[in-house]
């Protein structure tokens, strides 16, 4: 066993680290989630493909590097450890294109990764509908035939980034006889097609992060159709182990922000409080497992439904650190947003990408080998 | 970069996980809970046999020379069956002490050559005390080298008053210095006692998770398997994911750094793995229910390990407060 990096890593590591040095803004820059922020985050991808650094693991020929996982590891670390903007084109980048990569055609990765890389087409998620959230199957949402493609009808909603995005991924029940995870096609649609009307709903921080969305016979063509038709749902469960696993959510986030913790505590903890002093180490000691975690996943076969396991390890290890924070900083905590802005966003994340009791049950029935409660239908 | 064993070290694991398997290990545990440590330290000899108590004794005193990531991959292995016996302190730390002696220590120090030969050979067990890790030497009276270990030195000694434990496959005796003060490397030393105890908890909890899965899926009630129940299956999963996350900083403290990076690394894995283990034992103990409180049915001997583990080889806290003295420092 060694954490040894051999020359080319070390080598890709510093590139990463010196430009981010010459480049991250020196100021936060608004949220994403309003205009203003749209323009300053789309200018900021483009910054960074211009500099080959926007999709490191992609292939060449989409504007990558073909790095090695460990690179993308080391990308990110990098990445938050530089306070780096977010990125605006999270979804597409660890949502869509994974999928993209591994199901879509060599026409679609060609047509929609290059865009996506400079930010110049944004990508919303549409996954939950008012009546499907944690039960994703009982979309409602239809896809109906048409000459030379489909017509999306009905209502999505929690979509992230669908305000300021121009294009979006979900799932649709193509075929309404079928049993409920059978039917269900993966398409992609315009977000400014005829038909197509966003409504922002103001998240817990005073942001619209997400939307809903009402279709109105939307015209998808074939084109734009991922895998097969009635095949959606093997797809989305693709996408949901990106989601819910290291690509959307990598270890520099929370080493970052565990290391902030640390500070914090150093300059303003009470060092007679062990029980806080205790939760900082355990915060510290989360990230290093997180960290460690994502390397061994590198030399092993991915298990099934090992992304479960990661979500519920993430989601809680940021609360933790956040919560930790707030408790070190004490009263005063309410007006510092360099953690709160931090808190009010980990308290999401026991709820998406599926819930963490989702997770829970299928680790317990999928991994453990539990039997199902035969009074649920899964 | 490589966290994970290699296909040797796998297959290590698994020979050592199918002697103790095929060697009968909870009448050797009875009966040394008895006061008879002899079927136990028949056990011993066998894994001495396949490499176990010499594995980091050099090879020119007839060990392996192995490093710590093989220590850790048979030390939960040994966890996992709660063999008796002072494992991390025979295994590791004192080997490593002597290895520091005969390596670094004053040319006319022979305790190396004495005793290296034969804890390699599973001829000898040892124990040793630490303060304040390790207050009592564990295991005396199956013990043949006692060792007292403090800051920067370490002594041979004698065991006085002996103490039950809550485990009743451990003893605990009372220890006082019976030669000079030798200069050692005891820092190192304990840090691979303290990484050998966090593998033994990882390889305990991960036995008491695969024994309350087990008894989750046959035991029935109210007509179907209580593992059907979601407040019982989401509990197991959360022990599933404190053990998943535990195993890579258990890895990671096996590779070197500074001496600073060390310290903090075995601190991180023997909090999460204790704390992993403390989880799939209360746990297990629930799935159970009365059957598990019984001596009879033997998930005792896993509990009771776990809980003495978890507080022997620095307490949570004190580890806690040894990575939080590093961060800042």
């Amino acid at each position: 066993m060694n954490l040894d990096l051999d020359a080319a890593a070390t080598a890709f590591r510093d590139e990463v680290r010196d430009w981010l040095a010459a480049n991250v803004p020196g100021e936060r820059l608004p949220s994403v989630d309003t205009p203003a922020g749209d323009a300053a985050h789309r200018a900021w991808e483009r910054r960074l493909a211009g500099a080959g650094l926007a999709v490191v693991s992609w292939p060449a020929e989409y504007g990558g590097r073909a790095v090695p996982p460990l690179h993308a590891l080391l990308f990110e670390e990098e990445y938050h450890a530089a306070g780096a903007p977010a990125r605006i084109g999270q979804n597409g980048l660890f949502l869509l294109a994974p999928t993209l990569l591994a199901h879509g055609t060599a026409e679609q990765r060609a047509r929609i990764l290059p865009p996506m890389a400079r930010a110049d087409e944004v990508w919303a998620q549409a996954w939950s509908e008012p009546e499907a959230g944690s039960d994703l199957a009982a979309i409602r949402s239809s896809a109906r035939r048409t000459a030379g493609g489909w017509l999306l009808s009905g209502q999505k909603t929690w979509s992230s980034r669908a305000v300021v995005a121009d294009r979006a991924f979900g799932l649709f029940r193509t075929d309404p006889g079928a049993e409920r995870h059978r039917g269900l096609t993966y398409l992609m649609f315009d977000l400014r097609a005829a038909g197509v009307t966003v409504r922002p709903i103001r998240q817990l921080d005073g942001d619209p992060g997400f939307a809903e969305i009402f279709l109105d016979d939307v015209f998808v063509p074939d084109a734009d159709v991922i895998g097969a038709a009635g095949d959606g749902w093997r797809m989305a469960m693709s996408t949901a182990g990106h989601e819910r696993g290291l690509t959307l959510r990598s270890p520099g986030r929370f080493l970052a922000a565990a290391r902030r913790l640390v500070t914090l505590w150093r300059t303003a903890g009470d060092p007679t409080d062990t029980g806080l002093r205790d939760r900082v180490a355990d915060a510290w000691i989360g990230a290093q497992a997180y960290r460690m975690h994502a390397f061994a996943s590198l030399d092993a076969q991915p298990a099934p439904f090992a992304a479960s396991a990661t979500k519920l390890f993430w989601s809680e290890l940021d609360l933790a650190l956040h919560e930790t924070a707030l408790d070190v900083l004490g009263a005063a905590a309410e007006t510092h947003p360099a953690w709160t802005d931090g808190y009010l966003f980990a308290l999401a994340g026991p709820i998406y990408a599926g819930t963490n009791e989702i997770q829970r049950d299928i680790l317990a029935q999928r991994v453990l080998g539990l039997p199902r409660d035969r009074g649920r239908e899964r | 970069m490589r966290l994970v064993p290699s296909p040797e070290q796998a297959g290590f694991a698994a020979t050592l996980h199918d002697l103790l398997t095929a060697a009968d290990v909870p009448s050797a545990a009875a009966r040394w809970a008895d006061g008879d440590t002899a079927p136990g330290r028949a056990i011993w000899s066998r894994l001495a046999g396949a490499g176990v108590t010499g594995l980091i004794v050099p090879e020119r005193w007839g060990g392996a020379g192995a490093g710590a990531a093989d220590l850790v991959i048979a030390c939960e292995v040994l966890g996992h069956h709660a063999l008796p016996g002072p494992v991390a302190e025979s295994i590791a730390a004192v080997p490593a002490l002597l290895t520091a002696l005969g390596e670094d220590g004053p040319k006319d120090d022979r305790a190396a050559d004495k005793w290296l030969p034969e804890l390699a050979a599973g001829r000898i067990i040892a124990t040793l005390a630490a303060p304040p890790w390790l207050p009592y030497a564990a295991d005396p009276d199956a013990a043949d080298l006692v060792l007292l270990a403090e800051p920067g030195v370490v002594r041979l000694a004698r065991t006085g008053t002996v103490h039950a434990s809550m485990d009743p496959t451990r003893r605990l005796a009372e220890v006082s210095a019976s030669g000079p003060a030798t200069r050692a490397a005891v820092a190192h030393a304990l840090n691979l006692g303290a990484l050998s105890c966090a593998a033994q908890l990882l390889g305990a909890g991960h036995a008491l998770l695969e024994a309350a899965v087990a008894h989750a899926k046959t035991r029935s009630q109210f007509g179907r398997p209580v593992g059907s129940f979601q407040a019982l299956q989401h509990r197991l999963a959360d022990v599933a994911v404190g053990l998943e996350f535990a195993r890579p900083l258990l890895y990671a403290a096996t590779t070197a750094g500074s001496a600073g990076d060390a310290a903090r690394n075995v601190s991180a894995a023997k909090v999460a793995c204790g704390e992993a283990a403390h989880r799939a034992a209360r746990a297990a103990l629930q799935v159970h229910g009365a059957i598990g409180y019984t001596r009879e049915h033997g998930l005792g001997r896993w509990l009771t390990k776990v809980r003495v583990l978890t507080l022997a080889w620095g307490t949570p806290a004190q580890h806690r407060a040894r990575i939080m003295a590093e961060l800042t420092r």
